[in-house]
């Protein structure tokens, strides 16, 4: 049974109770992404309040578990945190996820992500799971500009 | 030359080591995506590799012994192909890389063009221009969309299409009004690769030659599974490809009535598909050789060809009925599925054994990867390259079980067992 390994049971609680899902004003910017080969999407709208501190990561969008369970990670992981702190924290997640497997993860930076390491086995979900975390990127990006 | 009417499909399965392999982890192949792509029983395999081992050389062109061992393997596949699809003669089986090679190169043949060693310009039948029609249908495969898309691009003419009906069926009801004196071309499935439907050719013929149109077969999912005679079917085109049918992959076919491919312009231009050649002009070698520009996929072709005489040994009529079986099985035992969604025709008629699904609420990518992590069960999940229709049928995405010769009832147990599976993990 390899493929459980996948489906931490984290994700799979995720998946079927997502934190934060639903699109909410006010916003800075909102972005949408697309997976071309599966078809899976995200909306996502970032709120940045004062001393560069995410107020709300709000999202809504269709896919996989591993897609979805990313994204409400995501809102939580971002939640009353600087945008500083959580880019470094995409930046891990993506260096896990880049990894095909043979990368350590940092649990300390991650938290609650790290139950994404199995993915990073299967090369063709690692797209599902960066999907939310690469548009929450942009909306900072955009946010700031 | 007489059939069995059943086949032996322990027997078969010997013929594929593949399916006796173990996955990592102890898991059991369950091989069911052979409509995406299939399984090569060992005489294909021994075929090839003696071919390279011991005959291998360029075909056509080499004046020795092994160029002429080679020559004779290639060209002897062409009969081959010829003689399994009915095709009048040997000269009107062009081979290409793939069937979405066939659709382009037909797709190319359209246009202003100012072609001919004479410069006598487009024959009439392949001019196309504004106010020009092409009829398609949305339940197509990317392949069987995308050429005729550039060719509007190209051309300035128009693309429509057949829609298809909540059974899954090409709605024929607006045939009158969809394919008229404007149109130059029909290019249809013979047989969905997402649906199983396998489409009422002779009643879209029948409006095509009213009006004049050509008429084109995407052939790729029906050639490997049906017996299919080119000439009964009195289309004008049809494409279809070898690794569908247990041949190697980087080889298709394409089959067109002799007298039009005689009038189309070439598609690649390079070698062997010339005549003479001077600095301001060519001419092109007679057909089949005026459409296979530069040396062309040798040992896959001869491949094919061993594939085309593992198939006529068993007997198509026979591989036909076996998957009619399994089909009948499968529809059956996939309705004691919870809120399985079948996407297609839920009876035996007009069908072929292809089956797409939904389970709702879990994308086809959870239950294709535990499917294959769990029970070694391999299926395709996603739009398979059938986008339009998914959109049609407002879902993402299907899981696509898909059987040939070698699959058995027993497998279809275990890809339910798989999908109870599945739902508890998701439930």
């Amino acid at each position: 049974m390899i493929g459980e390994s996948m489906y931490q049971e984290l994700i799979l609680e995720h998946y079927k109770h997502p934190q934060g899902r639903g699109l909410r004003e006010p916003y800075d910017a909102e972005v949408h992404h697309v997976n071309p080969t599966c078809g899976d999407e995200i909306t996502l709208r970032v709120k940045v309040g004062d001393a560069g501190r995410i107020e709300d990561v709000s999202y809504d969008g269709q896919g996989c578990s591993i897609s979805q369970a990313a994204a409400s990670v995501l809102h939580e992981l971002t939640a009353g945190s600087t945008v500083e702190e959580t880019l470094s924290v995409v930046d891990e997640f993506t260096r896990l996820m880049q990894g095909r497997g043979q990368v350590e993860a940092d649990e300390e930076i991650l938290g609650d992500a790290v139950a994404f390491a199995g993915v990073a086995k299967f090369p063709a979900r690692v797209k599902c799971a960066l999907l939310s975390w690469m548009a929450y990127k942009d909306a900072v990006v955009r946010s700031a500009s | 030359m007489t059939h069995p009417t059943s086949l032996d499909v322990e027997r078969i399965r010997k013929d594929f080591p593949v399916l006796s392999r173990e996955l990592p982890g102890g898991r059991p192949l369950i091989y069911l995506d052979s409509g995406n792509s299939s399984q090569k029983p060992t005489p294909v395999v021994e075929t090839v590799r003696e071919h390279l081992a011991m005959h291998y050389s360029n075909v056509g062109r080499a004046m020795h012994a092994l160029g002429a061992e080679s020559t004779e393997a290639y060209e002897s596949a062409r009969d081959k192909v010829a003689a399994f699809i009915g095709a009048p003669s040997r000269d009107e089986v062009i081979f290409t890389k793939n069937a979405s090679e066939a659709l382009n190169l037909v797709a190319h043949a359209f246009g202003p063009h100012l072609w001919g060693s004479s410069g006598e310009g487009t024959d009439p039948r392949f001019a196309l221009g504004p106010g020009d029609e092409i009829v398609i249908s949305e339940m197509e495969h990317h392949s069987n969309i995308v050429p005729w898309q550039l060719l509007v691009q190209r051309t300035g003419a128009t693309l429509k299409w057949f829609g298809v009906t909540d059974e899954g069926r090409l709605d024929l009801s607006t045939l009158d009004e969809l394919v008229t004196e404007r149109t130059k071309i029909v290019s249809i499935a013979h047989q969905s690769n997402v649906l199983g439907t396998v489409n009422p050719v002779a009643d879209v013929l029948r409006r095509a030659r009213e009006v004049g149109a050509l008429v084109m077969l995407d052939a790729s999912q029906s050639v490997p599974h049906h017996p299919v005679d080119v000439a009964g079917l009195g289309v004008d085109f049809v494409a279809f490809t070898g690794h569908k049918m247990l041949g190697p992959s980087g080889i298709g076919v394409l089959w067109g009535r002799g007298e039009l491919l005689e009038a189309m312009p070439p598609f690649l231009g390079g070698g062997e598909m010339i005549e003479a050649v001077w600095m301001d002009h060519s001419t092109y070698a007679p057909i089949p050789h005026k459409f296979e520009a530069g040396t062309p996929p040798i040992v896959e072709a001869i491949g094919l060809g061993a594939a085309v005489d593992y198939l006529q040994g068993i007997g198509m009529d026979a591989v036909e009925a076996h998957e009619r079986e399994l089909t009948a099985y499968a529809l059956e035992a996939l309705r004691e599925v919870p809120t399985l969604r079948l996407i297609g025709p839920e009876t035996l008629d007009r069908r072929g054994a292809t089956l797409s699904f939904t389970l709702e609420g879990i994308h086809p990518h959870d239950v294709g990867q535990i499917l294959d992590d769990s029970f070694g069960i391999a299926v395709r999940v996603g739009h398979h390259c059938a986008r339009p229709l998914h959109l049609r049928f407002g879902i993402p995405a299907t899981t696509r079980a898909s059987f040939y010769l070698y699959n058995t009832t027993g497998e279809i147990d275990a890809l339910v067992r798989g999908l109870h599976h599945v739902q508890k993990v998701f439930a």
